[in-house]
């Protein structure tokens, strides 16, 4: 029966292998199940669904770093997820997340062709420089793929990507298959799609190394060019940088870190190993190369926690694990994130929904009072919740909290007869509102050409987000139709609000436009 | 070739039919996520349905078809909605979205299994290891003949999507080139997409359970890109999708049978080389396509080049006998005027020669009075041109030579009695060359 569990997991791993004849079926579950053994040690008990939970001992023994098997792994899975990190976030930003999807199943022909035609050439199938140079041509093909079918046929990037991608795994199958026909060992090939996380020797720690550095330094040597080719490539070609080989820098870089992931994580967990750190990085910042820091940092962190959580939990399978702590990263990035994150969009579009309710309160202040008396000596004059609440169309319990706070913050103070009065500082805080509010108005009528019963609204919109130096201008700009000095006059009758008051919402609006529009035509 | 040979309807007919099925299955639905720019999704729902599949093994303690396919759809549905969410709360590349989204899914699924592993009970048909080859032990008689339980369900899968395209074509043609129109006008756009996403997900798990997930996963995307390539209409691009699945599938187990023999090996995987098929032929349309081929648009610009070097020397020819009437002239200064390659000159003066623009002589090329007349067009044309950008387009002198030899190939009778008339009926162009008067018969 666990047999049986080992072949799905040899399907699920291998992300769906294609059929094999069933001599090597047979051969494939024995690897399978040698594979498994060093990935996931089997818990002693067969019968309890729970995950055992380690003693102290097994933290300590992990957390030290005591193992040297641990060591290795965790050294390795850490620099391969500093190194796909940094390389993710060009990619993300080519907006070619899925390009390593792509070329990471190209490699796939090319490890079992070189397996096939090493002997041929009197080199051994099996070493893995060999096995290395295979998948990198291959994958070199697969980038050549890419590009022919975007820019010689009319389809478009994804069914490039998706083309690529199936056609060339299937005949890696197909290859592999033959190549398992012979004779008979070809335990090392299938850990190219398998990955081989617990069973990382020093060697494999190393080649990640290098490859990481040799990767760091193209992409600090290339640093301009690339976030160049990430932005705006058609601005970089026009500046003489050549696109098409930058291009096939960053892919062969893909390339690169796929291939040492394969050995290491497995095909789809490789992908996840470039996407989701940089997808997590981009909500941190909006500098790229403050990105290509966090997002290495974030791939690092993924390979260390995730192989020391199934170094410490034998149950769970290293590659699965990594995925896991990096997207549970990727999450708390997406909430908390500091530049995109979605609580600082809440929080900045709550900070700015308040301002406005602020903003509307105090003008509307201004406009009843005005439209009691002459304003300017209105500062003692009482003013009912009521006629503020009708308005406009906010809910009592908004106003309310807003008038709360404006009460703290003395713009506002309460009578004995609940009616509301501005004070001294909020008179002036009320008429600038009431003045940028008029002078974008005006601005509207004599330079935008809008009919005087529209502009409220549209002025509404805006005057929120004015600058003082746009205040200014304004100013400047309307000197002739600003007669007196002050805050200037409504250019439409503002007992419309108070007329508008009774009725509601959208009945309001179609009132307001047609009783101006009528008296537009009067004068 | 050992074709028919090896060749036995009992083994080999059912898997080429389970194939055409899975093929077809997949290229059906495949169309739509091409033309609305999904091709990935189908790699990424096969993938993210996993943990579906490992809660209904949960669930259920035991494997069987429905609560697979229920467990798949309901994940393949969450793999969009997912996306989208992500796509649109984190502002992330729906690339981006789809890879954080499907890994992720696929990571736990993995997990849900090995701790699954040890305790749910598992019978001996329940494997998943997709292979056309072993669809043989699990067989259900259907009047009065076993027929492999694969092809059961990729038939009904096949007719489920098939009646889906057919009922549903108006709406999905306009969901998928015009969201917007659709949503206006009363087909939820979001709906057929999420119907669409049910479909995806059913068809891969039908047809990995079987066959293999690469050979779905490649029909989604290559047989729909192939006939996109061939086609400018929806219908006939489903119907040539359905064609190239068919083959690639046919072909893919020809291939997988008789390939490996050429070079002493035992056959290989079919699902793989019915991939690999689909790929050759997609590969195929991309060069030789009527409209759209690489080999068919390189000939039609090798053509056009011809076309206005053969004007080029008999414009050039007129030139020259405009200074000195009646002279020959040899294709090595033709060849030094214009930098061409000489053999292409002297190929294309033979057939001036024939077609009676030139005639031969010892000392070069004279032009006839039907090359005069050619010649004449082309040169009025030009100096047309010139006169007209400098009167109308405000260029400088200097620079109008190269735009009205350029222009001067595509100008017909009707645009040089316009360009005439509009810089009124010049004599000489701005350089103090004689504009050729049009001919009349």
């Amino acid at each position: 029966m666990t047999h049986l569990l080992l072949m799905l997991m040899a399907w699920l791993n291998a992300s769906g292998m294609g059929s094999v004849s069933d001599a090597a079926d047979l051969r494939f579950q024995i690897s399978d199940f040698r594979i498994f053994e060093r990935s996931v040690t089997i818990a002693e008990s067969l019968t309890d669904r729970s995950i055992d939970w380690p003693d102290w001992s097994q933290w300590q023994r992990v957390l030290s770093l005591r193992d040297y098997n641990t060591r290795i792994v965790m050294l390795g899975t850490g620099l391969l997820g500093l190194a796909a990190g940094m390389v993710g976030s060009f990619t993300l930003l080519r907006r070619r997340a899925l390009m390593g999807d792509a070329l990471s199943h190209a490699t796939l022909p090319g490890v079992g062709l070189a397996f096939l035609l090493a002997p041929k050439f009197g080199l051994d199938g099996k070493s893995l420089p060999v096995l290395l140079t295979g998948a990198a041509l291959s994958g070199i093909a697969g980038v050549a793929a890419i590009l022919y079918v975007r820019n010689l046929t009319r389809l478009k990037e994804d069914a490039a990507l998706g083309i690529v991608l199936s056609v060339f795994f299937g005949a890696g199958i197909a290859i592999l298959t033959i190549a398992q026909q012979g004779a008979g060992h070809v335990a090392g090939l299938e850990s190219f799609i398998y990955g081989k996380t617990a069973s990382m020797i020093a060697d494999d720690a190393r080649l990640i190394a290098g490859a990481g550095l040799a990767s760091l330094i193209i992409v600090t040597l290339l640093f301009k060019e690339l976030t160049l080719l990430c932005f705006d490539d058609t601005f970089a070609g026009s500046r003489g940088y050549p696109v098409l080989l930058l291009d096939l820098v960053l892919m062969t870089l893909v390339v690169a870190v796929t291939i040492i992931g394969l050995q290491a994580v497995g095909l789809v967990l490789m992908i996840a190993l470039l996407v989701i750190p940089a997808a997590a990085a981009r909500f941190w910042t909006h500098d790229l190369k403050r990105m290509t820091l966090i997002s290495a940092g974030i791939g690092g962190a993924g390979g260390l926690v995730g192989s020391a959580m199934s170094a410490v939990f034998p149950n769970l399978p290293s590659g699965a694990m990594i995925v896991i702590v990096c997207s549970v990263l990727f999450f708390l990035s997406m909430f908390l994130g500091r530049s995109r994150g979605i609580l600082v969009r809440v929080a900045r579009r709550w900070e700015l929904n308040r301002t406005v309710d602020h903003q509307h309160l105090l003008r509307g202040m201004y406009e009843l009072l005005e439209i009691q008396e002459e304003p300017g000596v209105a500062t003692g004059r009482n003013v009912p919740f009521s006629s503020l609440l009708s308005m406009r169309s906010w809910s009592s319990f908004r106003l309310r909290r807003e008038i709360s706070r404006c009460l703290r913050n003395g713009l506002l103070v309460r009578n004995d007869d609940q009616s509301l009065s501005l004070t001294d500082s909020g008179m002036v805080e009320a008429s600038r509102l009431a003045h940028e509010h008029r002078l974008w108005e005006l601005y509207l009528i004599t330079h935008a050409d809008v009919a005087p019963g529209r502009v409220d609204q549209a002025a509404d919109a805006i005057e929120h987000v004015l600058e003082p130096e746009l205040i200014v201008r304004l100013e400047g700009l309307l000197r002739q139709e600003l007669a007196t000095q002050g805050v200037v006059p409504s250019p439409h009758p503002l007992e419309q609000i108070a007329a508008d008051a009774t009725a509601k919402t959208a009945t309001a609006v179609a009132d307001h436009s047609l009783t101006s529009s009528q008296k537009d035509e009067t004068p | 070739m050992n074709v028919i040979e090896n060749w036995s309807w009992h083994y080999d007919g059912w898997i080429v039919l389970a194939g055409i099925l899975c093929a077809v299955s997949a290229s059906l639905p495949g169309n739509f996520l091409l033309l609305r720019r999904m091709s990935l999704l189908g790699d990424a729902i096969s993938h993210a349905i996993l943990p579906g599949l490992a809660v209904a093994f949960l669930v259920t303690g035991s494997r069987s078809s429905l609560p697979m396919f229920l467990g798949a759809a309901i994940v393949g549905i969450l793999t969009a909605l997912f996306t989208e969410w992500i796509r649109n709360l984190g502002e992330v590349d729906e690339g981006a979205s789809m890879g954080v989204v499907f890994t992720t899914l696929f990571a736990i699924g993995l997990v849900l299994i090995v701790q699954a592993a040890d305790h749910v009970d598992l019978d001996p048909g329940c494997v998943l290891y997709g292979a056309i080859e072993s669809m043989f032990v699990d067989t259900i008689v259907v009047a009065g003949n076993s027929v492999p339980r694969v092809v059961i369900v990729l038939g009904s899968v096949t007719i489920i999507n098939l009646l889906f395209v057919v009922v549903f074509f108006k709406e999905l043609k306009l969901s998928a080139f015009d969201p917007a129109l659709s949503t206006s006008i009363g087909f939820s756009a979001r709906l057929m997409h999420y119907l669409l996403m049910v479909i995806v997900a059913v068809t891969a798990v039908a047809s990995f359970e079987t066959v293999g997930n690469i050979l779905v996963v490649a029909m989604f995307v290559v047989p729909p890109a192939t006939a996109y390539l061939l086609t400018d209409r929806l219908g006939v691009m489903i119907f040539l999708s359905v064609v190239v699945a068919v083959a690639s599938a046919v072909l893919g187990h020809l291939s997988a049978v008789n390939v490996p023999h050429v070079f002493g090996f035992q056959s290989t995987s079919t699902s793989g080389m019915m991939a690999l098929c689909a790929g050759l032929l997609f590969f195929v349309a991309s060069l030789v396509s009527p409209r759209a081929g690489v080999i068919v648009r390189i000939v039609r610009r090798q053509k056009l080049a011809q076309r206005i070097l053969s004007e080029d020397l008999i414009a050039l020819l007129y030139r020259m006998d405009e200074r000195s009437p009646d002279c020959a002239v040899s294709v090595s200064e033709l060849c030094s005027v214009l930098l061409c390659r000489r053999w292409l000159a002297a190929w294309l003066m033979d057939w001036h020669a024939r077609t009676g623009h030139v005639v031969p002589s010892e000392s070069g090329y004279r032009l006839t009075d039907a090359g005069r007349r050619l010649g004449a067009e082309l040169v009025r044309s030009h100096r047309l041109w010139e006169q007209y950008l400098v009167l109308e387009g405000g260029v400088t002198v200097d620079r109008i030579h190269h735009q009205a030899e350029k222009l001067e190939h595509f100008t017909d009778r009707e645009l040089r009695d316009r360009l005439d008339s509009v810089t009124a009926a010049p004599e000489l162009d701005p350089h103090g060359s004689r504009i050729p008067s049009e001919h009349t018969d």
